[in-house]
């Protein structure tokens, strides 16, 4: 299988993964919405130099992912192109920031592999809440939770869409690609001469299908406001797990837990 | 049922696709609209679908098309696409069939009831909550019909709804749409399909109607096809006493 069939099957199979059952997939979709939002939030507020009070943040996907059947690589697996590039954001730190913070042995470290360190946690962890959200609710229901919240109809049907032609497209350069791999034998990838050529059809193409989609949901009534899956009444069970996240998020943030367990034994 | 007035459309102002058609389909007619590529079957469903607008008068169930009563129109027609992959935009069969019965206000209960009236109907019961990319080409076809009773159209309209598919799959829609009650324009060059689910042809060429009769009148007759880039029905093919 090609890397754009791969990818393609993937996408399909996070709807499938969101579909199945567990503690985690019956939390109300706004709920874990909220949550998320909110662990992010809490995430990306920490000192850049606090990396260890941030280390403790990893629990919520990790303990939920456990909670939820989903293998914590499989997470890491299906990030692995954004993974990189989320990492590569914080490698000129060290060059930039030189304050000393602390000697191991002979080796002083600065304040720039700190923060490095940190931002790549940081950006990691709102990665992996953000793969949870999506691999524990279906799109439909995330997109009804935004309209519970008010974000604007039309933003929340662009999202939706947006996602379900990220395959329509993804279809099409699976296709096209065949078609070209089959007429240019023992060639590695796209030559660059092909890109424009390329690129054009997909986009033609990609307007045709696009048009055809959306004809196909005008004929079926569709007017530009899209009918979300139903969401019940918040129960007790998701109260309980949002208050006791936010409250540990919050403890997290302004409480070093692995310094203050650290003071317990090392005096 | 349907009404063409003398329509005619163009792309670009100069040559037309369809010139000046006039035709009538009753209620609970079945018509197969046949021709060479490119003779205007696909614009036609377009036209009366209201996706092209060109110019004389359509009408369905006696209401006009037009900007105004494009949503009623819309309602009492459903279009079941060539390519079934656009048709299925959800993730689901059960969410696609859900789509259109909400979209023009049914509860979910309502919605939900008639969805498993339908895929009791097709006896597709089975596809209700299978993934649309995980079906084979026939159940997604069937699926796709599917989605078009969910809305309980007065009239279908159906773009080549055999292609593609296997000898028992085709067998299986041709089948499916022969017990189909609501009124059908059939465009398809099976014309082994359209012999079976059709009581009238309508044979076009360069976007004019070139003969308009009962589909043994049609498809027997082996000149007016062939004049017309069009061949004998396979199932008639090389029995002489069946064609003049």
């Amino acid at each position: 299988m090609d890397q754009i069939t791969r990818a393609h099957v993937e996408l399909r199979e996070m709807d499938a993964l969101a579909a199945e059952d567990s503690p985690v997939h019956r939390l109300h979709p706004l709920c874990k919405l909220l949550v998320t939002v909110f662990y992010i939030a809490a995430v990306v507020s920490f000192p850049k130099y606090d990396f260890s009070a941030l280390a403790v943040m990893v629990l919520y996907p990790v303990l939920l992912f456990q909670a939820a059947g989903i293998p914590v690589g499989l997470c890491f697996y299906r990030l692995r192109i954004v993974l990189p590039l989320v990492c590569a954001v914080g490698l000129v730190n060290p060059f930039l920031d030189h304050t000393p913070l602390l000697r191991l042995g002979g080796l002083t470290v600065t304040g720039g592999w700190v923060s490095m360190v940190t931002l790549m946690m940081k950006g990691v962890f709102s990665l992996m809440a953000s793969f949870l959200l999506i691999a524990t609710t279906p799109m439909d229901s995330i997109c009804a939770a935004l309209r519970k919240l008010h974000v604007p109809g039309i933003l929340v049907t662009l999202l939706l869409l947006t996602y379900r032609y990220i395959g329509v497209l993804m279809e099409q350069v699976a296709v096209m690609t065949d078609a070209y791999r089959l007429r240019a034998p023992g060639q590695k990838g796209l030559h660059i001469s092909a890109w424009g050529s390329f690129l054009g059809q997909l986009l033609l193409r990609s307007m045709d299908r696009a048009e055809e989609l959306y004809g196909s949901m005008q004929l079926r009534g569709f007017r530009g406001e899209y009918h979300y899956a139903r969401l019940d009444g918040l129960k007790w069970k998701d109260w309980v797990f949002g208050a006791v996240c936010l409250g540990l998020f919050a403890a997290a943030r302004w409480v070093n837990i692995p310094a203050l367990l650290g003071s317990l034994f090392v005096r | 049922m349907i009404e063409f007035r003398n329509v005619s459309f163009s792309y670009d102002r100069q040559q037309p696709v369809v010139e000046g058609l006039s035709f009538s389909i009753r209620k609970g007619e079945s018509v197969g609209l046949i021709g060479a590529n490119g003779a205007g079957k696909s614009t036609i469903m377009k036209l009366l679908l209201g996706l092209l607008s060109g110019d004389g008068q359509i009408l369905v169930d006696g209401l006009e098309l037009n900007k105004k009563n494009l949503a009623a129109v819309r309602q009492k027609i459903g279009f079941v696409l060539q390519d079934s992959d656009n048709q299925m935009f959800m993730p689901t069969v059960y969410e696609d069939m859900c789509f259109g019965p909400l979209n023009y206000g049914l509860s979910r209960e309502e919605t939900d009831a008639r969805v498993d009236a339908v895929l009791k109907s097709l006896g597709i019961e089975k596809l209700k909550h299978c993934y649309n990319h995980k079906i084979s080409g026939g159940e997604k076809r069937m699926a796709a019909i599917a989605t078009i009773l969910a809305m309980e159209p007065e009239a279908i309209l159906m773009d080549e709804p055999s292609t593609a598919l296997d000898p028992v799959n085709r067998r299986t829609v041709i089948n499916t749409i022969r017990r189909l009650p609501q009124t059908k324009l059939i465009a398809s060059h099976d014309l082994d399909m359209i012999l079976d689910t059709c009581q009238r042809v309508i044979l076009l060429s360069r976007g004019k109607i070139v003969a308009d009769g009962p589909v043994e009148e049609i498809l027997y007759n082996r000149e007016l096809l062939e004049g017309n880039r069009m061949e004998l029905p396979f199932c008639l093919q090389g029995r002489r006493e069946n064609y003049r």
